[in-house]
């Protein structure tokens, strides 16, 4: 009995094993076919359509944001096909989209589930670019999300344009040619928070960290640990907590008696809004510590982190990359456009969803082809404006973008259940710049871009 | 010292999800011999009890407001949930506001009902197939009630707050003796200790000192003899699965404000609830209990930023290595009875 057992298990294995071969030579075979006549580049769109590959996360912690993530993007190919009013296609200052789909092709666009893990996110991207011929992909809610799949666009030779990813290493260490950012970065949140907290809660602090443990959370934590301990603060301990908990009890517990005064989260979705909630429920805003009320900060706020976080969220201090009360006119058509249709603001990872397909759709019209290496050229060093962020520039050392800064604040009074977050300061982006050699970015190479051929 | 009373207050808040969860899974143990890996499940859908209540609570009317204005400058679109139409401000917001408690008298039934069709539609035809048999078919199940739910509520998890009187802390110290502020602990989760303290007493109580409880003990040891003194135990079986899924649900509605409720959270204790039940030792309901405490407590402290400085990762393994050093020293776990899952 035993040794069919064993015998079995051998043939799995064998099988198995020939199987697992077959896969991975697969993809090469793809590959190669996928290259059309003509067009040096991988998935050069052959008929009158051409494909996007929308990778977000729709079950796991970061689910919520993935949601509005995927809708910002439908939104984005409705206008680039013409359809509903054409939301930013008239504030965007370039003004090579018509409204006509991109290079003559009516966009189209396969979905993907990321599951917030990284091989989920690989292998749905990989679906996307072998199986379904996307010529770009983008998405995120996750930096070791976005790092894995960035790194998969710039081996498979496709663009990958990346949405919520706030890690210093997607354009840092871990940064790609074919990897463009949009969204602000942990380093930039420090840069724009310090000055922020220095003023409302003075120079002598002691700061507690929990921090989601990945990419994200560590470049988070180092930044904000920088630009406190700039300010004066003092950096009481930092926990790393795993990014599936949802019951942070034990991680709280102990600041109780840390003698800090403010607890830093370095969380997101799922994980802040329970974190938070936990914090409140332990009594920590009613706290009095070495003299001062007891502080939390949220340095990366989202408007749907705030939502689910509910009055917990009043006056506790954060930052954003956009936010849907902004005045000026790109933010005021793009949300009246997503409103419309969905019946609700976006969040600002909508935002920068929307704008990163309206950034690639443009670069493909300005350099006159799909290929990598085309768009690489045109977003490179790309100045524009009237996506809802101001004036923004598209940096070619390492692909991020550089704009201002917004601190938030959970608002005390909320008019309505979108009415959560008030904007106390524009961080102008000087503020916020720093140099590509920057320690917190260094490492890594930008390398060249791969047209996949 | 505070630093360790808080702990033991989160291992017990934690232990008692995990007691509650193994009892269950040892009462179904216990009676039937079936291994259930739906029970994660049934603690999930406990938790969603709570969540749909509360969704049936706040069915509202919607009516426009045309002195304010919403986003986009349309008229303010105000949703006013029926039951505070029906009895007023003050009362409607009320029953709102309690929704998880009176969740318990909505999720008795359910799960009682769930339980008995799961037993009879499914797992009976499995009780003379191996525990493998029995293992694949309950996990399935828990797949597919997982995506059901899944299905009908979406894949975020759903705040489900607790009434206001129990939403913010408690200064526990002071109740022992201590100074003011040393022992700050939330109210919820010192309401859910006494809540599953209560009702493992109830199910000790309920198989001590009544007839069916006592049938039921007798089933236990011997099931064979009692069939054939012409009691219909499999009946009684049946209906102990049902008070285990009831059970299992009920730790689930009193969980969903401490931690929102989601799809997966069945899946996050199912593990370490069987690690539990092995610990406590494979069909006894104390055991179960005390493990479920033991490793609660166990886990919080492994989380000391004290300990975890001198064994890094500690809080992710302690269960699992207490469970390798209990079963190396006890294979039969701390209080199993002989001949139990023995061949």
């Amino acid at each position: 009995m035993s040794k069919k057992f064993i015998l079995n298990r051998r043939s799995v294995l064998k099988y198995g094993s020939a199987g697992a071969v077959t896969a991975l030579a697969t993809p090469y075979f793809f590959t190669r076919g996928a290259l059309a006549e003509g067009e040096n580049y991988l998935n050069a769109p052959k008929g009158d359509t051409v494909t996007f590959g929308f990778n977000v996360p729709q079950t796991g912690p970061y689910a919520d944001e993935g949601a509005d993530e995927l809708d910002a993007y439908k939104l984005a190919v409705d206008h680039l096909n013409g359809e509903g009013d054409g939301g930013c296609l008239s504030t965007f200052s370039s003004k090579v989209l018509k409204g006509n789909g991109v290079l003559g092709k009516k966009v189209a666009y396969v979905t993907g589930d990321t599951q917030t893990k990284s091989d989920a996110a690989r292998a749905s991207a990989k679906s996307m670019i072998e199986k379904d011929g996307a010529v770009m992909i983008t998405g995120g809610s996750s930096s070791g999300v976005a790092v894995a799949v960035q790194g998969l666009c710039q081996e498979a030779g496709v663009i990958f344009m990346a949405a919520l990813t706030h890690s210093n290493d997607t354009t840092g260490k871990d940064k790609k040619a074919n990897g463009f950012r949009h969204f602000f970065n942990a380093y930039m949140s420090g840069a724009a928070l310090a000055p922020v907290l220095e003023k409302a809660y003075g120079k002598d602090r002691r700061a507690y960290h929990l921090t989601a443990d990945y990419t994200w959370g560590w470049t988070q934590q180092a930044s904000i640990q920088k630009f406190t301990e700039e300010i004066g603060w003092e950096t009481v301990n930092n926990v790393l907590t795993p990014l599936a908990a949802t019951d942070f009890s034990s991680y709280i517990a102990p600041v109780l008696n840390s003698g800090a005064d403010v607890l830093v989260l370095n969380h997101y979705g799922g994980n802040m809004v329970n974190s938070l909630t936990q914090a409140v429920q332990f009594g920590l805003r009613d706290k009095m510590v070495n003299g001062k009320q007891f502080e939390i900060i949220v340095p990366l706020y989202s408007e749907l982190m705030a939502k689910g976080a509910g009055d917990n969220i009043k006056g506790v201090y954060g930052s954003m990359n956009w936010n849907w009360t902004l005045p000026d006119e790109g933010t005021k058509v793009f949300v009246k456009s997503f409103g419309e249709k969905y019946g609700r603001p976006p969040s600002n990872a909508a935002q920068t969803a929307y704008a990163q397909t309206l950034l690639y759709a443009d670069a493909a019209e300005r350099a006159g082809t799909f290929n990598p290496c085309g768009i690489v050229g045109a977003l490179e060093g790309f100045d524009f404006d009237g996506l809802g962020n101001g004036p923004t520039h598209y940096r070619a050392a390492d692909h991020q973008c550089f704009k201002d800064v917004l601190v938030v604040k959970g608002k005390e009074e909320p008019s309505s259940q979108y009415d959560t977050l008030e904007v106390v300061e524009v961080t102008p982006r000087a503020q916020v710049e720093y140099a590509p050699d920057n320690e917190m970015f260094a490492g890594g190479d930008l390398g060249k871009c791969n047209p996949g051929a | 010292m505070d630093a360790l009373i808080l702990q033991i207050l989160n291992g017990l808040d934690k232990g008692s999800a995990y007691a509650l969860i193994a009892l269950g899974l040892t009462l179904i143990f216990g009676t039937l011999g079936v291994v259930n890996f739906a029970h994660g499940a049934l603690f999930m859908i406990g938790a969603f009890c709570a969540v749909t209540l509360q969704r049936i609570l706040t069915l509202s009317y919607t009516v426009e407001d045309p002195t304010r204005t919403d986003f986009l400058g349309n008229p303010l679109k105000v949703d006013t949930p029926y039951v505070v139409h029906w009895f007023g401000d003050s009362i409607g917001h009320g029953i709102i506001e309690w929704a998880v408690p009176l969740a318990i008298l909505f999720a008795i039934p359910v799960m009682l009902l769930l339980g008995y069709a799961m037993e009879r539609g499914l797992i009976k035809h499995f009780y003379k197939r191996p525990h493998a048999d029995q293992i694949l078919v309950t996990f399935g199940l828990a797949i597919v009630l997982q995506e059901i739910i899944k299905l009908f509520y979406g894949a975020n998890p759903i705040p489900t707050p607790a009434p206001d009187a129990f939403k913010g802390s408690i200064d526990f110290g002071v109740m022992i003796g201590f100074a003011a502020n040393a022992i700050i602990y939330p109210a919820w989760r010192l309401v859910y200790f006494l809540f599953a303290t209560v009702i493992i007493g109830a199910v000790f109580a309920f198989l001590q000192f009544t007839t069916f409880g006592m049938v039921v003990r007798a089933g236990m040891a011997d099931r064979e003899t009692v069939g054939l003194l012409g009691i219909n135990i499999d009946k009684r079986f049946t209906i102990m699965f049902g008070i285990a899924a009831a059970v299992a649900g009920l730790a689930g509605v009193m969980y969903a404000p401490i931690n929102s409720p989601n799809y997966h959270m069945g899946m996050d204790f199912l593990v370490l609830s069987f690690v539990v039940v092995v610990v406590g030792g494979m069909g006894s309901l104390p055991g179960a209990v005390l493990a479920g405490f033991l490793l609660g407590v166990l886990e919080s402290f492994a989380s000391m930023n004290e300990v975890k400085s001198l064994l890094p990762g500690i809080d992710q393994i302690i269960i699992y290595l207490v469970a390798i050093i209990i079963l190396l020293t006890r294979p039969r776990g701390l209080m199993g009875r002989k001949g139990v899952m023995e061949e």
